[in-house]
């Protein structure tokens, strides 16, 4: 489980994050909405460690990651696997030294131990033989995917994906939320998603955080989404009339 | 102001690059990667350079020679000294700031733009000390080796260009370049070499791996590296000239 409490940063004058607090569950689906600039991708990268934050706290299972040095955030990072907007393959590596980097860096398994992992994981994915490939030579949703099996190499306990979907057609999206979900049940890994997309609000959020203006505006799950009277989050939500169709749709049944 | 910050933020970052790697292997293994890239594929470039200065130079000082005061094993003379002292540890080094510092400041800012640094953070990485230190360790073994490889090229293009134009015989030329012979200008040159090679490879990586923005901006990192890297070889040739020499 991560836990953020009170959480506030400035960049120069900008207060992006003000007083956030929120709850991850572990072995749950997390998605944090919101519109763009509202601050969402600072949260995420505040709870990574990537942005300092000003005040509060972030805990994961109950350690406070902000009062951590080096070495112990060092220990936090190798249970945290991260699926980025644009995959951040390494364009040097093979798919398979991409997944084996974590690791070469943070295990002592042999050759043979690590590339039954990287079999495994890729899989996992199912993308599997598709070792020698270079990162250039696969499709954007096969990008993902092999972010994907980087991200689940070390067993994390933590799982962040900042906007998965992004770039992808329907049907690649639906894949890739799929496997988001299965994993997360599968290994009982504490996933956050940052997302811009409805469908997957609706698909797979166990558990919604909607950030506006810097806040934490509104939580709940992806039925009371529906039934929310909250005008803000209807706004975002259901913006276009096809989404309030569905919207009416679902109310109804 | 911001000179001062930038210089500050640069001594920064080379405190975390000179940690301790995370595993020795696999810095091994990086080390001699960069060593391919840096500097194995910098030898024809710097034979290409090396070999035609060293003739220019020897060409210019026989034309030069009119004055029958002069020994003719002064052609050998000068171009071992311009060479040893000046062109191959300064000359070559700014060419390697234009070849080696872009490449290293483009491929850094094209890792921090497309989030590669802050995948390998996140994994629990230290970016800096993965990335920077084997080009800069590699780079400061391997450069001079391309000087001295630089310097004997020269030598023989001078050699060579003399022969050809028939300005002056093998023996005199030889003559020449044995001529009032001190250790120390090699040690110069090599001392030279490897202040050089980190400050090109330091200040790449600096300009590198702070790139904000795009691929517009790694370009600009681009330019900005082999700028400041080529303006940083001028200073610092400066003061060690002023320590060895004076």
């Amino acid at each position: 489980m991560i836990q953020v409490i009170h959480v506030n940063k400035t960049f120069g004058e900008n207060q992006v994050l003000k007083d956030v607090s929120a709850t991850f569950e572990k072995g749950k689906v997390n998605l944090i909405i919101g519109q763009s600039g509202q601050g969402k991708s600072v949260l995420a990268k505040c709870i990574v460690g990537l942005h300092e934050v000003d005040s509060g706290e972030v805990l994961y299972s109950g350690r406070d990651f902000t009062k951590m040095d080096r070495l112990q955030r060092k220990e936090i990072r190798q249970e945290i696997g991260m699926l980025f907007q644009g995959s951040a393959l390494f364009d040097s590596m093979t798919v398979e030294q991409n997944i084996m980097f974590p690791l070469t860096m943070f295990t002592k398994m042999s050759k043979k131990e690590m590339l039954d992992r990287v079999n495994f994981c890729l899989e996992r994915v199912n993308l599997a033989g598709r070792n020698k490939l270079y990162p250039a030579e696969c499709s954007g949703g096969m990008q993902k995917r092999i972010a994907i099996a980087r991200a689940i190499s070390m067993n994390p306990k933590y799982l962040f994906c900042d906007e998965p979907n992004s770039g992808l057609d329907p049907q690649t999206s639906i894949l890739i939320d799929n496997l988001i979900r299965e994993i997360t049940y599968e290994y009982g890994i504490t996933t956050i998603v940052i997302t811009h997309d409805m469908n997957s609000v609706i698909e797979i959020g166990d558990s919604v955080v909607f950030i506006n203006k810097g806040q934490n505006w509104w939580q709940g799950d992806r039925k009371s989404i529906i039934t929310t009277d909250n005008k803000e989050i209807n706004d975002f939500v259901f913006a276009s009339d096809f989404m309030k169709e569905i919207k009416e749709k679902m109310k109804e049944q | 102001m911001a000179i001062i910050q930038n210089i500050g933020k640069y001594f920064m970052m080379m405190y975390i690059v000179f940690s301790k790697p995370e595993k020795w292997r696999i810095f091994r293994k990086r080390f001699f990667e960069e060593m391919e890239l840096i500097g194995v594929k910098s030898i024809p470039i710097v034979a290409l350079m090396s070999a035609f200065m060293g003739a220019v130079i020897s060409l210019q000082t026989a034309s030069n020679m009119d004055n029958p005061l002069l020994p003719s094993y002064t052609i050998g003379y000068i171009t071992r000294s311009s060479t040893i002292l000046e062109f191959s540890p300064t000359i070559i080094s700014l060419i390697l700031a234009g070849k080696v510092g872009s490449n290293i400041a483009s491929e850094v800012g094209t890792m921090r733009v497309t989030e590669q640094i802050d995948a390998l953070e996140i994994m629990g990485v230290n970016s800096l000390s993965y990335l920077v230190l084997p080009k800069v360790t590699s780079a400061m073994v391997f450069f001079p080796i391309l000087i001295i490889f630089s310097i004997g090229l020269s030598l023989m293009g001078g050699w060579l260009s003399l022969l050809l134009s028939g300005l002056s015989s093998t023996e005199t030329y030889v003559y020449g370049i044995r001529f009032f012979y001190r250790d120390s200008d090699i040690v110069y040159a090599l001392t030279k070499t490897v202040v050089f090679a980190f400050l090109i490879t330091s200040i790449a990586s600096y300009k590198g791996y702070y790139t904000k923005g795009g691929s517009l901006d790694v370009g600009r990192s681009s330019t900005e590296a082999v700028v400041s890297s080529s303006i940083a070889i001028l200073i610092a040739n400066f003061f060690l000239t002023q320590m060895f020499l004076l």
